[in-house]
């Protein structure tokens, strides 16, 4: 479980992240949401501990990120907006290294570094300097990382940023098979893709939450304010436009439109997989 | 720390860094034990390495303007704050990749003084005595680089501000001979020295009125100090410059005294610099 508590992160006098509290279960994919400089990546270096907090806490699997970094962020697997790569290395060296760092027992790591390079299929590459590689084969490098010593908790910034879109699938389909044994958390501004692949979503703008639930329920909420749109664009932009607009469901809207429903849940799904495909 | 261990000392191996570094090393013990040894014929290894010794001020540079600030320019830091390390880990690992990088070149010249000796009169215990001083001022130098490296991003800037930091280093004692003995400098030297230290504390605590307080108390203590035991100020800055002077220090040793103040001198140099670069690294998560 990843609980998060009163986080507010400021650069001097600019609030980036503003009393962000939230509490993720384990065994879910989660979808971290928000317009460009939401503070989604500044979230997110603060749930590894990449970043201080200016005040709040984070606990991951029960350790405080602050109080007992080491305990926590071995529970962790965290791909940054950036991939941080040594340039100068091959992935394998590069996967070495980490695997060492995050103290994978030896007769394990190149199991495990075989294990996740077929995963994020960059095998071919293996032995290629990273400088050499494309960005798509870079940002799986990144993901690859991030995979290493099976943590329990994955965080993804960005992960299909930059990627072609048949790499883009690939990518949706690993953090999917990812979700069955990982508890995984992705931000993205691409709302297709948390649709696709996720489902619990964290609406985040301005560094305040604007919703946390699943997708479902977000689609139902919506419905109980009455604006007549369900698709998750349409959601994102009322979200983010009047959070105020949107309360709980309510039940007698539940009633009211049940047959319409169900017709816009169908046609829905359609346009889902083909956004998909 | 092993890990990181590990990944320096093959990132120096894989680049031109570490052959570069022993190479320059090298070159510069051949040069003086040629000149001096065999063509003057001094049996004197000490004097070699006295004379190496501004050498550090090139290749102290060229080893440490990458170390961590590389790390924040490629963004790797990010992979290391997330890993299960601390950064005192981060930093020792980073340390001590470089202190064996040097200990090779310096291995290496540790030969040159059993070659010599087949030749002449070589007073064995003065040579690895001085050769001590100058891997422990090697050591010493290499933090200070570190934590310069630790303050930007930039290479090229940790570079410049390492060679000048060295380089007036060791100017120092040169530098000291020219400033004023008189206890009236020393005094306001040391009002300067209050005032940039009670600076340094209003930017770390954010807090006017202590480091206000901090620099009266202070400024107090020097003048009471000054009125009522004046004598003990007089010549105080230039040799409290002629200490600090970790070159000059290690120039004391060639004498075959074996100072243990100087080695003790040296290795806290070197921990104090490798802690305050582990504040920085932490403190970069905070940011603003």
């Amino acid at each position: 479980m990843i609980e998060v508590r009163d986080l507010t992160r400021k650069y001097g006098n600019h609030i980036a992240v503003n009393d962000l509290s939230f509490t993720l279960n384990d065994g879910h994919i989660y979808g971290f949401l928000g317009p460009n400089g939401a503070g989604k990546s500044t979230t997110m270096n603060m749930i590894t501990g990449c970043l201080a907090a200016t005040e709040g806490t984070v606990r991951i699997g029960g350790y405080d990120i602050f109080e007992e970094p080491e305990k926590a962020k071995a529970l962790l697997g965290y791909l940054p907006e950036i991939p941080p790569l040594y340039t100068d290395r091959t992935p394998r060296e590069y996967l070495r290294f980490v695997a060492e760092a995050k103290r994978v027992p030896k007769p394990e790591i190149s199991l495990q570094i075989d294990e996740v390079m077929e995963k994020t299929k960059i095998t071919e590459v293996a032995d290629r300097l990273i400088c050499n590689l494309s960005k798509g084969y870079r940002q799986r490098v990144g993901i690859a990382q991030a995979l290493l010593g099976k943590p329990k908790y994955i965080i993804l910034d960005e992960p299909t940023v930059g990627l072609d879109p048949l790499q883009i699938i690939e990518i949706r389909e690993l953090i999917k098979s990812l979700g069955e044994d990982h508890t995984v958390i992705l931000s993205s501004h691409i709302l297709s893709e948390v649709q696709a692949v996720c489902d619990e979503v964290l609406v985040i703008s301005d560094g305040t939450l604007l919703a946390c639930d699943t997708l479902e329920n977000l689609k139902e909420r919506f419905r109980a304010a009455e604006t007549g749109e369900t698709s998750l664009e349409e959601i994102f932009i009322e979200l983010i436009k009047n959070p105020e607009q949107f309360s709980a469901p309510g039940e007698e809207t539940e009633q009211k439109d049940d047959g319409k429903y169900e017709e816009k849940k169908e046609g829905e799904e359609r346009s889902e997989s083909h956004s998909e495909a | 720390m092993k890990a990181i261990l590990k990944h320096e000392l093959r990132t120096y191996f894989t680049g031109l860094t570490g052959y570069i570094f022993a190479a320059f090393l090298l070159l510069f013990a051949g040069i003086y034990t040629t000149g001096i040894c065999l063509s003057s014929g001094y049996a004197n290894f000490e004097y070699v390495l006295g004379n190496m010794s501004f050498t550090f001020m090139i290749i102290v540079p060229i080893l440490t303007m990458r170390v961590i600030s590389a790390e924040k320019k490629q963004k790797t830091d990010n992979l290391l704050y997330s890993l299960p390390l601390t950064m005192t880990d981060v930093v020792l690992g980073k340390y001590f990749a470089m202190l064996i990088l040097f200990a090779v070149p310096v291995v290496i010249i540790g030969t040159y003084p059993l070659i010599l000796r087949a030749y002449g009169n070589v007073n064995l215990r003065m040579s690895y005595a001085a050769l001590l001083g100058f891997f422990l001022l090697g050591a010493a130098l290499i933090s200070v680089g570190m934590f310069i490296s630790s303050l930007t991003e930039s290479q090229a800037a940790s570079a410049g501000i390492c060679f000048g930091v060295m380089l007036l280093n060791y100017f120092l004692v040169t530098i000291s001979r020219m400033v004023s003995a008189s206890a009236a400098s020393s005094v306001i030297a040391l009002v300067v020295a209050a005032a940039a230290l009670s600076a340094v504390f209003r930017v770390m605590t954010k807090n006017n009125s202590w480091s206000f307080t901090l620099f009266i108390v202070l400024l107090i203590v020097i003048l009471a100090t000054y009125v009522f035991a004046g004598e003990s100020f007089s010549g105080l800055v230039p040799s409290v410059m002629e200490k600090v002077s970790l070159f000059s220090r290690f120039d004391d040793m060639l004498d075959g005294v074996l100072d243990i103040g100087t080695l003790v001198f040296f290795v806290s140099v070197t921990a104090v610099f490798i802690c305050m670069t582990v504040r920085s690294l932490d403190k970069r998560r905070w940011a603003e």
